[in-house]
């Protein structure tokens, strides 16, 4: 149990879920931005530590795709768009902050409640890895839902999809067919959220949420 | 014969950091002033600071009664009693068994429970500022520290330190998360707690900015000198602590002998000036935060100390 | 056993005395040393007894119901509680020997003081449900007839209402468990109920009853609301009685009836409940205590919150005797008990220090005191050694409860339920937010009150206390260091209390550890020595005073204050109870209470004040008895309907009535 291998998938699991948390305390665009460019990076780290110890190769293309796509390319991708959009850097938190850390943490209890007992069969390492990576996927909902600005729903996707490459990952692998899939459609939703974002801009001046709100059918009173 | 010796050991440590702290204190402001292209003040310039301070007569204002007096004292022995129980050069010492960390956290309690009310004694606007904010800090730094404390005592089986500082040498530990956790929050609330910067800021006078600084607006001659001197101890205390726990190669255990006590000390005075060295730097690249965004900062500590207390709680039963 | 029994009808026989002579001279004198004395008396007994623990002493006399008679009887539990009751009773008889001269209606207040005195020692000797029950509203109805001595006042007429509605409520809860406790038979003394089984399902319905009854005479959220209101409203060294010593009768019957009757704890959820309430009213207890400016209602809710800080205890001893953790819950229940102890002590000493200010100004609104160290400086340091006991510091005395109490915590990994593990560091972290949250309460609260400058002509004209308070609060504020700087004896002392209550396990001796440290759970190696502690604190702050006076300087003089050199003449530049508590009424009150402020700022020119306005919500009367009450008030008047019928319909009622139950026969044959 105290082998260094599986204090380290220990510790880079871990790490995604804290750096998850941190991404719900930031409120600054580009620190958002940068913040899941760290969780990627993590990512990259934890994916490859699990292709050395369970000694498969294709993981380490795994961890390559995260590397290239989600650490450099898409981060550098949305610093333009947002450079381009000249969107207000600072974002506004539904809930505020200290409410949002702290449904954070319960997540995180929750993930481990839900997942520890039910995985009792499976070895001590897949089964944190598992419970980690269900933490990252509710907090990556819970970033979703907490911000009101377009580029903040798009993190919060993203980590999402982080979280669930980190499960696969931990839970022996999976086929190198599947998540080269898995990147392609990522980046055309990417590719797509980029669009739409321009045309939002182009009618409606802005892409705050609440604002768009104003514009629907049946008026909310 | 060998109680005598653990005496003056236990006395010889309770002296040195008594001597070390101003020490300290002026080694990170020379990094700063260095940081930011300066010459900055000598290092022994708050020794100088301290010694004419003590020779100056106290002006005490009309209003200000005979707390206000004993504040100084009380806060000086309360710092000096949590440093020296906090071991430096070697862990297990004579008195060690007086206090755990829980105590040690306490002890910060009381000397900041008496600043405060020095603060409000006076009665000035100045006093109050401070006083209510400082507390405000205080009821979100000291339950992180605690959920650290918890953390802790979580791995180690225990709360006193020197058995905690032991635990962490021998290898059952490992690389895990919630240590990692709990060292984030230390360096948090160690942050707050200083009075450094994002939280506070130890060099200003601006009311809008200052925290420490406004509950000690009235003090002066000794009675301020004694209040510096527990503020150098407080930073000693944390840099110390974050040593001892997380960076405890070097330290002697009791009765090693004078070598390994020596290179002890040898090791802990590296450990002080790397973490001053750590501290100026962090210092120096940040700005500091809007009052209200501190509540922000250490709530995440304190859901940082929690995190780390779940996942160990945990994974003891995996 | 007849002895005290016949001390408790001394205490009845003086109210009685009171009664008539209420309004002659020096009667107020001769009432508090009779109460002063028959407490001392039963206080001294109920410790002998503690001390050399022999077996329990019983007694049934022939009063009560003819077929149960009256039960009594002393064992370890009882004899704690009886010190616990008779030290504050003790002390508060004592300090209203000086307090009692002011008193406007000493008629309202002289008979039922000792009476409410007897019905709390009577409720801790009783060993039956009957008497126990007698005892119980006969000490309730005391003290709302001492709630409701200033009846002048509207505000104290509400409190003596809701007082009695709870109060009510609470007996009907205790009632309900004692008669399921009893069962078919109708076995309502304590003997045989012990004896007894009940089963799961009964004995977790009677938790739920217990935790209603006693809950709500001790004050745990939700059931607080009228501890605020009604232990102000009394003369202060009842509100001293009330709120540290009759919220313990109610821990009592709380333990009495759990640990006790009920036997072992079958299911592990009880603890869990326990623990949850006991985390909450902490938290909250606190947070309402530093919205306050009143230093009464500060002090009550306060209350909340060690009770709370009790709860979390005996929650722990639930949930580790249900998993045959038996040390462990030595260990929480020790922790409980001397926090019992503890907070009567403090509490007390705090609610007679607010009582001396009282009488020195006439005011209790913190917002018009202020500078009161300088006429009453004893007053002052015995309620600063107060306020330090409640923050927590060491080396007094309620940092060793809250040190046992979060050792017991630390215990809790062992648990084997999922839930529990999540539960205890979380309520863990909530004691450690209530505790910070403790000291900022008890920095404003002395800060405002006897610091800085006064802020009323009421506040510069007061005058020092008379000697029988101050003896009454130093005795305390002593009794407070010595319980912090030799806790082990007093662990030694609960030692037959938490094997009473744990099946014969009790934590290691005490007494026989180096130095009179106290070292709970030796495997664990966490010791803790306040002695020492002290020594340390004092050595180090006198050798610092006298190595600087000789070598350094010891010249001081006097000028007005710097205050950044704009000092300002006016007593209202400086910070009052509201202003000190804004940084926290942000952080935590604009969450909890939905806390909102709002200035209004006239424009430049005019010449009308600016205002400042903050808006708070209670939220356990929002979300719980507005709605109830608004439910009973609709019901009834929809009933109201009934008072105006018709003959033909009140005919048809009774007769749909008599159908009904005819059905209802032919049915369940």
């Amino acid at each position: 149990m105290h082998d260094l291998g599986f204090d380290i998938a220990h510790l880079l699991a871990g790490g995604m879920v804290v750096v998850s948390l941190s991404l719900l305390y930031q409120d600054r665009l580009y620190a958002l931005i940068n913040g899941f460019a760290l969780h990627s990076l993590v990512l990259t780290l934890a994916v490859g530590w699990q292709a050395y110890i369970q000694d498969a190769h294709h993981l380490y293309v795994t961890a390559g795709i995260a590397l290239v796509f989600k650490t450099l390319a898409i981060p550098a991708a949305l610093h333009r768009i947002v450079q381009r959009l000249g969107i207000h850097r600072t974002l506004e938190v539904v809930g505020g902050v200290g409410r949002n850390m702290l449904a954070g943490t319960a997540l995180v209890a929750l993930a481990i409640l839900v997942m520890l007992p039910v995985t009792a069969t499976a070895n001590a390492l897949a089964r944190e890895d598992l419970a980690f990576a269900l933490a990252v996927v509710l907090l990556g909902l819970l970033l979703m839902v907490t911000r009101q600005n377009a580029v903040g729903l798009v993190i919060g996707f993203m980590s999402l999809e982080n979280g669930l490459v980190l499960a696969a990952a931990g839970a022996r692998g999976m086929p190198l067919a599947v998540e080269i899939s898995v990147a392609f459609s990522v980046l055309i939703a990417l590719i797509v959220i980029g669009i739409f974002l321009f045309r939002i801009r182009e009618r409606f001046d802005s892409v705050d949420m609440q604002a768009m709100d104003a514009f629907r059918e049946e008026r909310r009173r | 014969m060998a109680l005598i010796i653990d005496y003056l050991v236990q006395g010889g440590q309770m002296l040195l950091i008594l001597l070390l702290a101003p020490l300290l204190t002026g080694w990170v402001r020379t990094l700063k002033a260095r940081l930011l292209r300066r010459r900055g003040p000598s290092l022994l310039q708050p020794y100088r600071d301290l010694i004419k301070l003590l020779r100056k007569e106290v002006v005490l204002a009309e209003s200000a009664s005979w707390l206000f007096r004993v504040a100084p004292y009380l806060i000086f022995a309360a710092l000096w009693v949590a440093a020296s129980l906090v071991p430096t050069f070697a862990g297990g010492l004579l008195f060690n068994w007086t206090a755990d960390l829980i105590a040690i956290v306490a002890l910060l309690g009381t000397a900041r429970f008496f600043l405060a009310l020095a603060g409000l004694d006076v009665g000035t606007s100045f006093g109050g500022i401070g006083s209510s904010r400082e507390m405000m800090i205080a009821s979100l730094a000291e339950p992180a520290m605690l959920m650290m404390v918890f953390t802790l005592s979580l791995l180690a089986g225990t709360t006193q330190l020197s058995a905690v500082a032991h635990f962490m040498l021998t290898a059952e530990v490992g690389l895990r998360v919630s240590l990692a956790l709990a060292l984030l929050a230390l360096m948090m609330v160690a942050i707050a707690e200083n009075a450094r910067i994002p939280v506070d800021n130890p060099a200003t006078h601006l009311e809008l900015t200052m925290v420490h600084e406004a509950m000690v607006l009235e003090y002066s001659g000794r009675h301020l000198a004694l209040i510096e001197l527990a503020a150098s101890l407080k930073l000693l205390l944390y840099l110390s602590l974050l040593a001892c726990i997380f960076t405890p190669w070097g330290m002697a255990a009791a009765g090693d002998g004078w070598s390994a006590y020596l290179f002890g000390a040898a090791a802990y005075l590296a450990k002080l000036a790397l973490g001053g060295f750590l501290l100026a730097l962090f210092e120096t690249s940040i700005a500091k935060m809007r009052v209200f965004r501190v509540d922000q900062f250490l709530s995440a500590a304190l859901m940082l100390g929690l995190l780390g207390a779940l996942l160990l709680f945990v994974s003891r039963s995996l | 056993m007849p002895f005290l029994f016949s001390l408790s009808m001394a205490l009845l026989a003086v109210g009685v005395y009171a009664m008539t002579a209420a309004r002659r001279a020096g009667c107020s004198r001769r009432v508090y040393s009779a109460t002063l004395a028959l407490s001392t008396v039963v206080l001294s007994a109920a410790l002998a007894h503690l001390l050399t623990a022999p077996a329990p002493a019983t007694l049934t006399l022939p009063i009560g119901l003819p077929w149960l008679g009256a039960h009594f009887r002393l064992d370890a539990l009882s004899a704690f509680f009886l010190i616990v009751v008779n030290l504050g009773a003790a002390v508060a008889s004592l300090f209203a020997l000086g307090y009692g001269q002011h008193e406007q209606a000493p008629e309202r207040v002289l008979p039922f003081y000792p009476a409410f005195l007897a019905g709390m020692n009577l409720v801790v000797l009783a060993d039956d449900a009957f008497t126990f029950l007698f005892s119980w509203e006969f000490m309730s109805l005391s003290s709302w007839a001492l709630v409701m001595a200033h009846h002048r006042e509207s505000a104290n007429v509400r409190a003596g209402y809701l007082y009695l509605v709870m109060a009510c409520f609470g007996t009907l809860a205790l009632l309900l468990a004692f008669g399921l406790l009893a069962g078919p038979q109708g076995g309502y003394d304590f003997a045989t109920i012990r004896a007894g089984q009940t089963s799961p399902g009964l004995a977790a319905v009677v938790l739920l009853l217990a935790l209603l009854g006693a809950g709500s005479k001790a004050g745990l959220v939700p059931l607080h609301v009228w501890l605020p209101l009604a232990h102000p409203a009394a003369p202060s060294h009842v509100s001293a009685l009330m709120s540290g010593v009759m919220t313990k009768v109610a821990v009592y019957g709380f333990i009495r009836i759990v640990f006790d009757l009920l036997g072992e704890p079958v299911a592990w959820w009880w603890g869990g409940l326990v623990l949850a309430l006991g985390g909450i009213s902490a938290v909250l207890g606190v947070l309402y205590a530093l919205m306050q400016h009143d230093l009464k209602r500060l002090l009550a809710y306060h209350t909340v919150e060690n009770i709370g800080i009790i709860f979390i205890g005996l929650g722990l001893a639930l949930t580790f005797q249900a998993n045959q953790m038996y040390a462990s819950a030595a260990l929480a229940l020790t922790a409980a008990l001397f926090h019992v102890l503890n907070h009567s002590l403090f509490k007390s000493l705090l609610f007679l220090g607010t009582g001396a200010v009282l009488t020195a100004t006439g005011e209790r609104d913190m917002e018009r005191l202020g500078g009161l160290i300088h006429p009453m400086p004893w007053t002052a340091l015995a309620f600063l050694i107060g306020a330090a006991a409640i923050s927590a510091l060491p080396p007094l005395n309620g940092f060793v409860s809250e040190w046992l109490t979060f050792q017991a915590i630390l215990l809790t990994p062992e648990l084997p339920q999922w839930l529990l593990k999540f539960l205890a560091p979380a309520v863990g972290a909530l004691l450690a937010l209530s505790a910070a949250l403790a000291a900022a309460c008890f920095v404003k609260a002395f800060g405002i009150t006897f610091l800085g400058r006064p802020r009323s002509p009421a506040a510069a004209q007061a005058r020092e206390t008379d000697r029988y308070s101050l003896s009454a609060l130093f005795i305390l504020a002593a009794l407070c260091l010595l319980a912090g700087i030799l806790p082990g004896l007093v662990v030694d002392g609960l030692a037959p209390v938490v094997g009473l209550l744990n099946g014969g396990a009790q934590l290691t001796a005490q007494h026989s550890q180096p130095w009179l440290t106290l070292a709970p759970v030796t495997e664990v190696k966490s010791s803790y020595n306040g002695l020492l502690v002290l020594l340390f604190m004092a050595l180090s702050g006198v050798l610092a005073a006298v190595l600087i006076h000789r070598l350094a300087s010891a010249a001081a003089r006097r000028g007005p204050a710097w205050d950044c050199g704009f000092p300002d003449a006016s007593p209202m530049t400086q910070y009052t109870a509201g202003s000190f508590a804004q940084p926290i009424r942000r952080v935590f009150g604009s969450v909890v209470f939905q806390a909102r402020e709002r200035v209004t700022m006239p424009p430049p020119g005019d010449g009308r004040p600016a205002k400042l306005e903050v808006k708070m919500r209670d939220p356990v009367w929002d979300a719980g008895y507005a709605p109830i009450a608004a439910a009973v008030i609709a019901v009834s008047t929809r009933f109201n309907h009934l008072q105006y019928l018709t003959i033909r319909r009140y005919l048809s009622l009774v007769f749909g009535a008599l159908v009904l139950l005819l059905l209802g026969m032919a049915l369940w044959r």
